[in-house]
C-alpha cells in the first residue's frame, strides 16, 4: 500500500500548495485590481481612516478640512468645507463614497500621503504597523480667499468666470465660476439632487462645472488682442498703419457691417483711423482687413502661440478643462487653408472661435509679461505633517508667444481702451494704470452677448491678470457688465 | 531527547509565540478589549501541558510533532478569533477544553490496542450518514445561507458531519482492509455497501446542501479506495459518478447553481435578480458579495498583511462587512492581518502536518493503521483545500471548517479526535519498529 500512500501524499501536498499559489496571485498579482474596484469595502473603510490633508488657502485660510468621528472602534474622518461654496468648481470634492473631483482627485496623493519621499513612506508605514493614523500632506493653493470671495460675489446669480492671474508667475489668484454650490452638500442626503437644482440667469450651466477652465465662449472683440499680435509681430503692420473705415468690411462680396458689434452704440463709421485706433474703438471693419490680408491661418497660428488649440496646463482634472479655437460641429477643428476660413470675421473673434476665460487670461497675462506666456498654477506647495516642504512649485513659463516690441505696443493700445475707447466708461481710478479689452460676443440670440473684459494692472509694470466673461446677458456689453467685476477686482488688489 | 520532552519543547515555542499573538491583538486594540483576557495565553499553554501529560502517559512513543502543530494552528485560530470578538475567543476556549478532553479520553480509552474499532465498522458506517443527516430532522436542525448543517442544543450550535468525517474515516478503513482484495477483482456484490454510501451522501447533499461536507466526503473516499485498491480505474470511475450525482443535484436546487456561478464569474457587468431581496442587484452586491468581499480583504493584507488588530473587517455602520468571518471565512480575515507571509507559513504548517500523517501511515505495519492515518491525513489535508481552495477561487465556494482555526466547537472537538487517532497509530507503528 505504500506506494499509494505516496501518490495520496503528494497529491494531498499539491492541493495545498496550490492554496500558496492562489494567495499569491491575490495578495501580489491582483491587489491592485481588487483595490481599484468600487465595491471594495476595505478599500472604501481605509480611505476613511486616512486623516486626509488641508486644502489651504494662499493666506492660511482653511478651504477643506476633516470632521472626526470615532464609531465601532473606528476614527473616520470626513470632509468638511469651512468656506461653503468658495471655489468649490476648482477645489472638488472628497465624498465619504470614495468619489474625488477638482483638486481633491488630482492631489488626492498628496492629500492622502501616498505619494512622499521615502522617509515619509517609511514613517507612514511605521504607522501602519502601530495602528497609527495615516496623515496626509497639507496642500496650500495660490487661491486668494479675499480676491475668490469678492469675484464670486460680483458674479452672483449670473452664469459666467473669473480668472485672476499674477501676471508674472501665472498663479492663480482667483478662478470663480458661476453659479456655484455649497460643497458640503454633497456628503448629505440628496445633496446632488440639490446641486443639480441650482441655476444661473442662464438656466443652463451646471454649478458643478468650472466655467473658467470648461465653459467654451465666442471670445468677441477680446480675440482682436491675438489678431493685433499677429498684425504687428509679423511685421504686417504697425500701430499706425492706416485704415479706412467706411462702417463695413466687404467680405465673400457682402457687407459685414460694424453695427454688428454693440461696443460701438450704434452703427458707426470712423472714416481715416489708425490699427491703435481701431482696437482702441474696436471697429471690426479694421479687424476685418487685418484678417483678411494676413489670413486666417496666420491668426490661427499666433492663437496656438498663446495656448489656443491644447488645454492650458493647470492641475485641475484634465477632463475639466478645453482647449480653445476653432470648434465644428462640437470638436475642435484645425483648418488647413486660408479658404476654409472666414478670416474676416474669425479676426474679431466671431466665426467659430470659442475661449475659455483661462486662456483669454493667459493672452493678458502674455502681453503683459512682455511676450511670454506663463504656465498657470494652482498648487503653491505641499506640506507634510510634520511642517516640512514636501514640494514647492517653481514658476514656470510655457514659452515666448511674442516679441517683447510687440507686447509693449499691444500693452499700449490696450491702455487707450481703458483711457479713451470702449472701456472709458468703466471709470478705473487714474491712479490704477489699466491695459484692457473689451468683448461683446454675439451668439446669434438676438440682442443677448457675452460680455467680456481682458485687463491687466499697472500697465507699466503689471502684476495681475483679470479675466472676465458673463455669459447670456441682455443688451449686455462687455465695458458695462464685465470691465466694472474687473474694476473691483483690480482695486482690491491694488488699492489701498 | 526523547519524543516526548522534543514535544513538550515544541509546546514552550508554540506557549510563546500564543502569548506574542494575544499581547500583539492587546496592545493594538487595547481601547476596545480588557487586560485581563491576556490570561487566555496562559491558559492555553496549561490546557497543552495537560495534553502532553495524557500524551505522556499513554503513548510514548507517538510522533512528537502533531501535538503542537495542533496546538499552533488552534492558537492562531483563537487569537484572530479573540481579534475579531473577545467573546466568541472564550466559547471557542471552552470547545477547545472539551476537545482535549475528547483527546485525553480517547487515548486513555485505545492506547491499549486501537484496532478493536475495526469489530465496529458499520456501527461507524451508520453513525456518520446518521450524523451527516441529521441537521434535517424535524426541531433540530437550522438552515444557515442556504444549507442545513447544524443543530441547536439549546444555545451550543453544533456541526454533526464535523464528527461525522471521523466515523467515515473509521469505517472506510476498517471495510476497506476486509475488502480491498476482492474490491480489487470489481464483484459487483463487494461494491453494494460502498453503493450505498454513496447514494446516502449524495441523498445528504441534496436534502442538507452541505456541500463542503459532501465534498469533503467523497473526496476521502476516492483517497482511500484508491490506497487501498490501487486501481486508478476506480478512482476515475467514482468521480464520474460524483460529477453525475453533482449534475443532477445541480439541476434542481439553485444553491448549488449559484454556487457554480459566484465561481465562474463573481463580478457581473449587469444587474441580475437577487433572491434575498427580489431586487436587481450586480452579482457581486448579491450572490457572491461574500466571496468577493472576502478577496478584497485578501487583497488589502497584501505581501506584509496590516498586522494582528490592524485589519479592516467593519463598515461605517460597525456591521462587519464579511459574514462568517470567523467560521468559514477566517482565512480572509488571517490573510489580511497576516499577509502573504503569514498565510504561507500557516499553509506550509498545514502541509507539515498532513506530511507527519502521511509518514505515520507509511511507517504503520497493519492495514487497518494506515489506512486510517492516511484517511485522516488526507480529510486534513482536503478539507484545508475544499474551504481555502472556495475563498480563493481555485474551486467553487462551498461553506465548511479550516481545521483547528475556524471557529466552531463540532469542528475542534473532531479534529482533536483526529489527532488523538494519529497519535495512537504513531504509537504502535513505532513500538512495533523498536521491537523489531
Amino acid at each position: 500500500m505504500n506506494k499509494q500512500l505516496r501518490h495520496v501524499s503528494v497529491f494531498a501536498l499539491v492541493l495545498l500548495a496550490v492554496l500558496i499559489v492562489a494567495t499569491t496571485y491575490w495578495q501580489t498579482w491582483a491587489k491592485a485590481d481588487l483595490a481599484a474596484r468600487k465595491d471594495n469595502s476595505v478599500s472604501l473603510i481605509e480611505r476613511l481612516t486616512v486623516d486626509r490633508g488641508k486644502i489651504l488657502a494662499a493666506d492660511g485660510t482653511v478651504l477643506a478640512n476633516n470632521r472626526k468621528t470615532h464609531k465601532h472602534g473606528l476614527t473616520i474622518y470626513t470632509r468638511h468645507y469651512p468656506q461653503n461654496d468658495l471655489a468649490p468648481q476648482v477645489i472638488g470634492y472628497a465624498t465619504d463614497a470614495g468619489t474625488t473631483t477638482g483638486l481633491e482627485q488630482t492631489l488626492d496623493d498628496y492629500l492622502t500621503g501616498a505619494n512622499t519621499n521615502l522617509t515619509n513612506t517609511f514613517t507612514q508605514e511605521l504607522d501602519k504597523l502601530g495602528g497609527q493614523t495615516v496623515h496626509g500632506d497639507d496642500v496650500v493653493l495660490t487661491l486668494r480667499p479675499d480676491v475668490q470671495r469678492l469675484a464670486q460675489d460680483q458674479l452672483a446669480g449670473r452664469c459666467g468666470a473669473v480668472v485672476v492671474l499674477d501676471a508674472k508667475t501665472g498663479a492663480v489668484v482667483a478662478m470663480a465660476s458661476s453659479p456655484t454650490y455649497n460643497a458640503n452638500l454633497v456628503n448629505q442626503p440628496h445633496g446632488y439632487t440639490k446641486i443639480g437644482q441650482i441655476r444661473g440667469s442662464c438656466g443652463d450651466a451646471s454649478a458643478l462645472q468650472n466655467n473658467a477652465t470648461l465653459g467654451l465662449y465666442p471670445p468677441g472683440s477680446t480675440f482682436k488682442m491675438v489678431t493685433a499680435a499677429a498684425a504687428l509681430d509679423s511685421g504686417a503692420y504697425t500701430p499706425s498703419s492706416p485704415f479706412s473705415d467706411p462702417g463695413y468690411c466687404i467680405e465673400y462680396g457682402q457687407r459685414v457691417s460694424n453695427a454688428g458689434n454693440p461696443d460701438q452704440n450704434g452703427p458707426e463709421a470712423f472714416g481715416n483711423v489708425s490699427l491703435a485706433q481701431g482696437f482702441e474703438h474696436s471697429i471690426n471693419s479694421v479687424f476685418c482687413n487685418v484678417g483678411k490680408h494676413i489670413g486666417g491661418l496666420k491668426i490661427l497660428d499666433y492663437a496656438k502661440r498663446f495656448g489656443f488649440y491644447s488645454p492650458p496646463p493647470l492641475e485641475t482634472p484634465p477632463d475639466t478643462i478645453n482647449a480653445s479655437g476653432l470648434y465644428k460641429n462640437g470638436k475642435l477643428w484645425s483648418p488647413t487653408s486660408n479658404s476654409q476660413i472666414d478670416s474676416g470675421r474669425l479676426a474679431f473673434g466671431q466665426y467659430n472661435m470659442l475661449a475659455t476665460p483661462l486662456q483669454m487670461a493667459l493672452v493678458g497675462a502674455t502681453i503683459a509679461n512682455k511676450g511670454v506666456v506663463p504656465k498657470p498654477y494652482l498648487l503653491q506647495k505641499v506640506v507634510a505633517a510634520d511642517g516640512s516642504t514636501v514640494t514647492k512649485t517653481t514658476p514656470q513659463t510655457l514659452g515666448e508667444a511674442i516679441k517683447p516690441q510687440t507686447a509693449a505696443e499691444l500693452n499700449q493700445m490696450m491702455q487707450l481702451v481703458v483711457q479713451g475707447g470702449t472701456a472709458a466708461s468703466v471709470g478705473f481710478p487714474a491712479s490704477l494704470k489699466v491695459a484692457g479689452k473689451t468683448g461683446t460676443a454675439e451668439l446669434g440670440l438676438g440682442s443677448v452677448y457675452d460680455a467680456w473684459f481682458v485687463a491687466f494692472a499697472p500697465a507699466d509694470n503689471p502684476r495681475y491678470v483679470v479675466a472676465v466673461v458673463v455669459a447670456k446677458q441682455p443688451n449686455g456689453f462687455g465695458a458695462s457688465i464685465s470691465a466694472p467685476i474687473a474694476k473691483a477686482i483690480l482695486e482690491k488688489l491694488l488699492v489701498r | 531527547m526523547t519524543l516526548r520532552n522534543r514535544e513538550l519543547a515544541a509546546l514552550l515555542t508554540v506557549g510563546a509565540l500564543t502569548a506574542i499573538g494575544f499581547a500583539t491583538v492587546y496592545i493594538a486594540l487595547k481601547s476596545q478589549i480588557s487586560g485581563g483576557s491576556l490570561g487566555y495565553a496562559v491558559f492555553f499553554f496549561g490546557l497543552y501541558l495537560v495534553a502532553h501529560i495524557v500524551a505522556r502517559l499513554t503513548v510514548p512513543l507517538a510522533d512528537p510533532y502533531l501535538l503542537p502543530m495542533a496546538a499552533l494552528l488552534t492558537a492562531i485560530g483563537v487569537t484572530e478569533i479573540y481579534r475579531l470578538g473577545p467573546d466568541n475567543a472564550f466559547r471557542q476556549g471552552l470547545w477547545i477544553v472539551i476537545g482535549v478532553a475528547a483527546f485525553g479520553a480517547t487515548l486513555f480509552w485505545l492506547h491499549r490496542d486501537y484496532r478493536v474499532l475495526e469489530r465496529y465498522k458499520y456501527v461507524f458506517g451508520v453513525t456518520a450518514i446518521f450524523l451527516l443527516l441529521l441537521p434535517w430532522a424535524p426541531g433540530l436542525g437550522e438552515t444557515i445561507n442556504g444549507s442545513r448543517l447544524w443543530i441547536h442544543f439549546g444555545s451550543l450550535q453544533f456541526q454533526p458531519s464535523e464528527l461525522g468525517k471521523i466515523a467515515l474515516i473509521v469505517f472506510l478503513a476498517a471495510y476497506f482492509r476486509e475488502k480491498r482484495e476482492v474490491l480489487a477483482q470489481g464483484r459487483l456484490k463487494d461494491w453494494g455497501p460502498l453503493l450505498v454510501i454513496w447514494g446516502l451522501a449524495m441523498l445528504a447533499l441534496f436534502v442538507t446542501n452541505d456541500l463542503g461536507s459532501a465534498l469533503l466526503y467523497y473526496g476521502i473516499f476516492v483517497a482511500m479506495l484508491y490506497v487501498a485498491t490501487a486501481r486508478l480505474s476506480f478512482v476515475a470511475g467514482a468521480l464520474g459518478l460524483f460529477l453525475v450525482g453533482a449534475f443532477a443535484v445541480s439541476q434542481g436546487t439553485p444553491h448549488v447553481r449559484d454556487r457554480v456561478a459566484n465561481w465562474l464569474s463573481p463580478w457581473s457587468a449587469h444587474k441580475i435578480l437577487c433572491p434575498i431581496d427580489g431586487r436587481m442587484h450586480l452579482r457581486q452586491e448579491c450572490q457572491s458579495y461574500q466571496q468577493v468581499q472576502s478577496l478584497y480583504s485578501i487583497g488589502h493584507g497584501g505581501f506584509g498583511g496590516t498586522g494582528l488588530g490592524h485589519g479592516i473587517f467593519t463598515g461605517k455602520t460597525g456591521k462587519q462587512v464579511i459574514p462568517d468571518l470567523n467560521t468559514d471565512f477566517i482565512y480572509s480575515a488571517l490573510a489580511q492581518e497576516l499577509g502573504l507571509v503569514g498565510v504561507a507559513a500557516l499553509l506550509l504548517l498545514y502541509m507539515a502536518f498532513v506530511l507527519r500523517g502521511f509518514r505515520i501511515a507509511l511507517t504503520a505495519t497493519d492495514g487497518f493503521s494506515k489506512l486510517l492515518a492516511a484517511g485522516l491525513s488526507f480529510s486534513f489535508a482536503f478539507q484545508t483545500f475544499v474551504i481555502v481552495g472556495g475563498i480563493t477561487r481555485v474551486i467553487p465556494l462551498t461553506g465548511i471548517t479550516l481545521p483547528f482555526v475556524s471557529y466552531g466547537g463540532s469542528s475542534v472537538v473532531a479534529n482533536f479526535l483526529l489527532v488523538a487517532g494519529l497519535l495512537l497509530i504513531s504509537n504502535r507503528a513505532n513500538r512495533e519498529g523498536a521491537v523489531a
